[in-house]
């Protein structure tokens, strides 16, 4: 489903990512941590085009990322993302930041989006606020919203860059309930997180990155079990240790 | 002061015509009301676009609206009146160059909305680029996120916040256009100032005609800033800091 190889990336002089490759098959969660400052962002915006990057391909359901030629909106039309700052549309009520997407890019009726969306409301919970604006919203209920803003547009898989790192402790697992229900339906998910509670429970392969490089990419029984990398250890031990 | 107060003036005759010194105003009112209204449109059109493509990736187009703005901020307002009036007719080719000169109608009035206009509309980019770049960046990724292209992001996700976020400013730029069309009367548009200079020649109570269109260019004003009060008003978004009383 997204196949990145050897990709590079550099910001100036500065090399954020350097030869990174990885596999995210079908139905599979792929979990990424590391510590700020890793790359781990840089390179899931990557996926969908939002970051360029100099060297290497990556391709999402065949088609190339990094080609000219490639129609990015369609692409991204159908991998949906989910962003650490939730990014809704403020001047918008819930349900047309749910159907905007439907309507603009898909073609779908008023009426048609519309229902979409409220069912989607539904399903994280929050029907009640469909007449809402996002700044009426906790972030936590913001962040579903946007899981289920994504969700509105049918992705083929789903991108999520830190959905719960601004989020206060008790808004967390509201958001990730919502993300494990995802996951066991069988959605292909890339999810930046140091939720690490969350990749244990759902995730198929965890991949570790430091310094622009994928230092690490097993299995989840691998991952926690023994990390090779002296630096993983290091991390997790940080992470696990409360 | 030795000076004779007048002010039944106003409902006197002109000398050499039928109507009042009270009908020169109207006119003259209605006129700057014109030039006002008429050249907001073309700064909020072209300021929109001019501000959007300062803030685009494309670094041609950007390049393009800085000079722009650079072009139409740099040189004073009563400097550019006149060099659109009697310098850029001479610089058009012949043909045109003898249409605009002889033939164009109302040749004044179109001149000065358009050099009010161009003006503007480099403050107001300013303003929009400002407001553009006050949001931030995962915005602009969020709409390319759900598919949108990158006129689809400014026009359904950016610029609606932007235009929000700049309202205040734009109110004085909305109050500055209308006193900015005074400087309309060195090139012979009829509007208030020029009514007023007008009528202090023909009458010799210049104090009552200044002071009347100074109370004049007020109400202007004023009704502009409770406007633009009323328009944001309208159009504040629930729950956002920003825009919140």
């Amino acid at each position: 489903m997204i196949e990145i190889n050897n990709v590079s990336k550099w910001y100036g002089q500065f090399q954020v990512l350097t030869d990174c490759s990885t596999q995210i098959t079908k139905g599979d969660v792929v979990v990424v941590c590391g510590p700020s400052g890793s790359g781990k962002s840089t390179l899931i915006k990557c996926v969908n085009g939002l970051e360029a990057f100099q060297q290497g391909a990556i391709a999402v359901n065949g088609t190339s990322v990094g080609d000219p030629k490639t129609n990015l909106p369609k692409l991204r039309a159908h991998v949906g993302m989910v962003f650490q700052h939730f990014e809704l549309f403020p001047h918008m009520s819930i349900t047309e930041n749910l159907a905007i997407g439907q309507t603009k890019v898909l073609g779908r009726s008023k009426e048609e989006a519309h229902e979409r969306g409220l069912k989607l409301l539904d399903r994280v919970g929050l029907r009640s606020q469909a007449d809402k604006f996002p700044g009426q919203l906790s972030g936590g209920q913001q962040q579903r919203v946007a899981i289920a803003r994504a969700l509105a547009m049918d992705p083929i898989c789903m991108l999520f860059d830190e959905p719960t790192s601004a989020l206060d402790p008790e808004m967390i697992n509201e958001v990730l309930d919502v993300m494990v229900e995802l996951a066991n339906e069988g959605m292909t998910m890339m999810v930046v997180s140091h939720e690490m509670g969350f990749a244990r429970k759902v995730a198929d392969r965890v991949i570790f990155m430091d310094h622009g490089h994928i230092v690490e990419d097993a299995t989840k029984e691998e991952f926690f079990g023994t990390p090779r990398s002296e630096r993983a250890q290091q991390f997790l031990s940080k992470i696990l240790s409360h | 002061m030795n000076y004779h107060w007048n002010w039944g003036i106003f409902f006197e005759q002109v000398k050499a015509g039928e109507e009042t010194y009270l009908d020169w105003l109207i006119t003259g009112f209605g006129w700057t009301v014109a030039v006002a209204l008429s050249a907001w449109v073309i700064a909020l059109l072209c300021g929109g676009i001019i501000g959007t493509l300062r803030t685009t990736p494309h670094r041609g187009l950007a390049f393009f609206a800085t000079c722009w703005v650079e072009l139409f901020r740099n040189v004073p307002l009563l400097v550019q009146m006149l060099l659109w009036f009697f310098v850029v007719p001479e610089l058009l080719p012949r043909d045109l160059s003898l249409w605009v000169k002889q033939d164009m109608p109302a040749k004044e009035f179109v001149t000065a909305v358009l050099c009010l206009g161009l003006f503007t509309s480099a403050r107001i980019a300013e303003q929009v680029r400002a407001g553009v770049q006050s949001l931030p960046n995962g915005q602009r990724m969020a709409g390319l996120a759900i598919g949108f292209t990158l006129p689809q992001t400014y026009r359904y996700v950016i610029l609606p916040m932007a235009f929000r976020i700049i309202i205040p400013p734009l109110t004085s730029e909305f109050m500055n256009v209308f006193k900015n069309s005074s400087v309309a009367f060195a090139i012979g548009v009829l509007e208030l100032t020029f009514q007023a200079r007008q009528m202090q020649e023909d009458s010799e109570q210049g104090i009552e005609a200044y002071l009347a269109v100074t109370v004049l260019y007020f109400i202007c004003a004023f009704i502009a800033n409770r406007g633009m009060a009323f328009i944001e008003k309208r159009s504040r978004v629930p729950g956002f800091i920003a825009t919140a009383k």
